[in-house]
């Protein structure tokens, strides 16, 4: 074959991948496989990069050059701590440790990492979650509400959405914090309960919510003039009935693909909430690690965020072939 | 008995602007009523307007409108109980008619499920539905999705969910358009059994052949008006309107070969353009030989595919080769083989005799101008921030562009972002390549998008007469165009053949365009070429069993004999 031929749909791939792809078992092994790789790499990359930083993570651990420790304490550590080692050795240690599971200890907590993160990650997990969930509601609400309407309703519509995935989350967080809970007082604002909880979500996921809204009331344009909605509307079906049982479900579909992103710049947003609503999480976590030089935790984090990234993209998938059953039956076709 | 549908003075305008003008018809119980016209003449938009299914853009005006219920003061609930009960619509293009997200059965049982059939007796009703249909095995069918179902199947799919709560009243708009020649005569006798039934049946349709086999009466439509009106083999035979006659004398077929197919006059190309474009065969013999090619793909499940198995022909200079087949048959990816543009698996491909196939693109390349292409689709090809000036441009070989009017100088780039492609004004070459298809120099500035099909097909010609080749492969280069367009289009390609002496390698699907144009017939079936001849013999005098069904299959009883 020549370098030139044309793509054709049909161009054999790599066989061995191919193979593998073509069933479902094979897909799911693919799938993990490249979760793996990208793991290591991620915390390769955060393993290298905190090493390039200036500063001497001994001093760190005895509480940061102002603490001004003796020499010999100093040289102590880091003998105990392996950092004379070369950076390959301590390099091989790390990877060896995250094999079973084993982030180290941190530094200025002087805890396991895994321990700190294993309390911490749970409000944050439940503030993306909440926050995605109300991304969606206002998405599909704006979307059924004024997408493809005649007249005014459809602009008011996607101009709000514009001046809702505009509005940045720490200035939206404090206004809400001052409206809701200092002004009106309906909420609290410190809370570990479900109601501390409505506001940082309602930060994070209304300019998610405005985001998601744009590219799923595109989409619901485009459905909406495709000639199966005509079909069922000749049916006698209702318009209302259309554009929930049709039009929205082929909307979702790009809004879903981008939820497994959406979920990881949650995570990334919730430093910002954690620290304006005081609330716990990785977010607050993070921040501290970062500036005492918390180099475990900081790879700790940086780690499980990956993961967590990782295991969203999988759940979009998931979601996807819901949604979309011509995903489904091009694996059954093939397995 | 009363009509079922009546309309009288029927006119339809969006935003203001008038596409239908005082249309009037009458639709009898049992019969079947076609309404003829090319694109824009207002024929699907007179049978949404039956429906209520214009749209809240559309102000509908008439004197009556009455499909058992006043259309024109009906309120939402009474126009949805008409449709599909009343009233079943078959969407034109059955391909995209069909909710791609959902299965075959739901949609279906959509219909049943808003006009209150109990959850429970929906199933059992699709599967029979489906099975009326001419579905074979309903109940795999109703699980799967339509994108796992062929063309043929997915317009029967849509005609099942049409007739579920078996309406009076079947409206089918192009229901044969975009169907291979053999799933269109299938289409066409489970419409006819419909109308066995007693059902009445409103039938729209591009295609005069289409409506001559059923229609009762017939109504044809030229920019939302009604030209002709009448008992369907009176105005067929009989065609008392110009428009009619023009329509009627554009079909291709059998009949029409040699002679011109549109009103426009023959093509005068000066003695300049002639010799600028003219082919100039490198020697003799013939100038394309594809001997025993075939062509296997790996799917993405790892089993192999032949598309084009032990294919052979020779295309001697300034005849015209005609390959029929339908869709999935190999004609396009024998096309590919013969431009050079996919390499055989087995077999190999010569041009002037010496080897096209099996070699590196460097050898091909300086070769390549000797044979251009016309492709289906010209829009998708061509890039659509270019004028058609700087299109025909692209394709002119670099050598022959005078200095200073290259396509892309390279310093130029900037300034042609800021003033616009082709500031300069065309060059002589683009000139003559327009005024050859039949376009003045002013199209050089405008944009494809701005065209109509006719002009881009024209457009395409033009860029791909640009390195005067002595072959050009042309894959269905007038299925997408109008019945006139197609006329108007195949005269300029007779015309340029006989100007310039260029071989055509002609694939169509279409068999009286093919039967109109060729010298000669390849025609395949599953990657192979079943039966090859002159047109005649293998028209009139079919060997082989699927040629046969080919032929029959064409459904143009009076037309073939009065046309």
């Amino acid at each position: 074959m020549t370098t030139d031929t044309p793509s054709t749909p049909l161009a054999p791939a790599g066989p061995l991948l191919a193979r593998l792809r073509a069933s479902l078992p094979g897909r799911i092994l693919v799938r993990v496989l490249s979760a793996v790789v990208l793991l290591w790499a991620v915390a390769t990359i955060v393993f290298f990069l905190q090493h390039l930083v200036p500063g001497d993570p001994a001093l760190a651990i005895l509480g940061g050059a102002a603490a001004n420790p003796p020499p010999d304490a100093v040289a102590a550590v880091r003998a105990q701590y392996g950092f004379d080692q070369p950076l390959l050795v301590q390099y091989g240690h790390f990877l060896g440790g995250l094999l079973h599971g084993d982030l180290g200890d941190s530094y200025t907590m002087k805890e396991p990492v895994v321990a700190i993160i294993a309390e911490q990650i749970v409000p944050t997990l439940q503030l993306t979650a909440a926050s995605l969930a109300i991304a969606w509601a206002i998405a599909i609400a704006s979307t059924l509400l004024s997408a493809g309407r005649p007249g005014l309703l459809a602009r008011i519509g996607s101009g709000l959405e514009v001046v809702l995935a505009a509005l940045p989350d720490f200035w939206l967080g404090v206004v809400l914090l001052v409206v809701f809970a200092v002004t009106l007082r309906w909420l609290p604002v410190v809370d570990g309960g479900p109601a501390g909880l409505v506001l940082p979500a309602l930060t994070l996921g209304v300019p998610l919510g405005g985001f998601l809204a744009q590219v799923t009331r595109d989409e619901f344009d485009a459905a909406s003039r495709q000639p199966f909605v005509l079909s069922a509307l000749s049916r006698g079906a209702r318009l209302g009935d259309v554009r929930r049982r049709h039009i929205l479900r082929h909307a979702a579909l790009p809004g879903i693909a981008l939820s497994g992103w959406g979920l990881g710049s949650l995570i990334s947003g919730a430093v910002v909430v954690e620290v304006i609503f005081s609330r716990q999480g990785i977010g607050q976590v993070l921040v501290t690690a970062v500036t005492s030089q918390d180099l475990p935790l900081v790879i700790g984090v940086t780690f499980v965020v990956a993961l967590v990234y990782v295991i969203a993209n999988i759940l979009t998938d998931i979601a996807a072939v819901a949604v979309d059953p011509r995903l489904r039956s091009s694996i059954g076709d093939a397995s | 008995m009363s009509a079922l549908i009546t309309a009288e003075n029927l006119s339809v305008a969006f935003d203001g602007t008038e596409v239908v003008h005082d249309v009037s018809l009458s639709l009898r119980p049992g019969s079947c009523l076609g309404i003829v016209g090319e694109s824009g003449s207002g024929k699907s938009v007179t049978a949404r307007s039956l429906l209520g299914l214009n749209g809240e853009r559309a102000s509908v005006t008439a004197t009556r409108l009455e499909a058992g219920v006043d259309l024109l003061r009906a309120t939402p609930a009474e126009l949805r109980s008409l449709r599909g009960r009343r009233i079943g619509y078959v969407l034109q293009d059955a391909l995209v008619s069909l909710d791609p997200l959902r299965r075959v059965g739901a949609e279906i049982a959509e219909a049943l499920r808003v006009h209150g059939t109990p959850r429970g007796e929906r199933e059992g009703r699709v599967h029979e539905l489906l099975a009326a249909a001419g579905v074979p095995e309903p109940e795999l069918r109703a699980r799967q999705l339509p994108s796992e179902l062929s063309g043929g199947l997915r317009q029967r799919a849509l005609i099942a969910a049409a007739l579920a709560l078996d309406p009076e009243v079947l409206i089918a708009d192009e229901p044969t358009t975009a169907l291979d020649v053999t799933v269109q005569t299938q289409i066409l006798s489970l419409l006819e059994a419909s109308l066995a039934e007693g059902r009445a049946i409103i039938l729209i349709s591009h295609d005069l052949a289409v409506v001559e086999r059923l229609a009762d009466e017939v109504l044809v439509m030229k920019d939302g008006r009604v030209v002709e009106q009448g008992p369907t083999s009176q105005v067929l035979s009989r065609p008392q309107d110009p428009y009619t006659r023009r329509l009627l004398a554009a079909v291709p077929s059998a009949r029409s070969r040699g002679s011109r197919l549109s009103d426009v006059p023959p093509l005068e190309l000066s003695a300049r353009d002639r010799s600028a474009l003219r082919s100039r065969p490198a020697a003799d013999g013939p100038l394309l030989e594809v001997e025993d090619v075939s062509k296997r793909y790996r799917g993405p499940d790892g089993r192999e595919r032949t598309v084009v198995r032990d294919v052979s022909f020779a295309l001697e200079a300034g005849e015209t080769l005609g390959i029929v087949g339908e869709s999935g048959s190999g004609k396009s990816t024998t096309a590919q083989i013969a431009l050079g543009l996919t390499e055989p698996s087995a077999g190999r491909a010569l041009l002037d005799g010496q080897a096209w196939s099996g070699i590196p693109e460097r050898l091909r390349r300086p070769r390549r101008r000797r044979i251009s292409m016309v492709p289906q689709d010209p829009l998708g090809s061509f890039d659509p921030r270019w004028d058609v000036g700087r299109i025909i441009a692209d394709a002119i070989p670099a050598e022959e562009a005078p200095a200073g009017e290259a396509p892309s100088p390279r310093g130029g780039r900037w300034g042609r972002l800021f003033r616009g492609a082709g500031s300069r004004g065309p060059s002589e070459r683009v000139v003559e390549l327009l005024e050859a298809v039949g376009l003045g120099e002013g199209y050089a500035r405008r944009h494809p998008l701005s065209l109509s099909g006719g002009q881009r097909q024209r457009v395409a010609i033009a860029r791909a007469l640009a390195t005067a080749p002595e072959i050009l492969v042309l894959d269905e280069p007038v299925s997408a165009l109008d019945v006139s367009i197609q006329a108007q289009v195949l005269d300029l390609l007779a015309d340029l053949q006989k100007a310039l002496g260029t071989a055509h390698l002609f694939i169509s699907h279409d068999l009286g365009v093919v039967h109109h144009v060729s010298d000669r017939v390849l025609v395949m079936q599953d990657g192979q070429v079943v039966e090859q001849g002159t047109a005649d013999d293998v028209f009139f005098r079919p060997r082989h069993p699927y040629t046969r069904e080919l032929v029959d299959a064409l459904p143009h009883p009076t037309l073939q004999e009065t046309a």
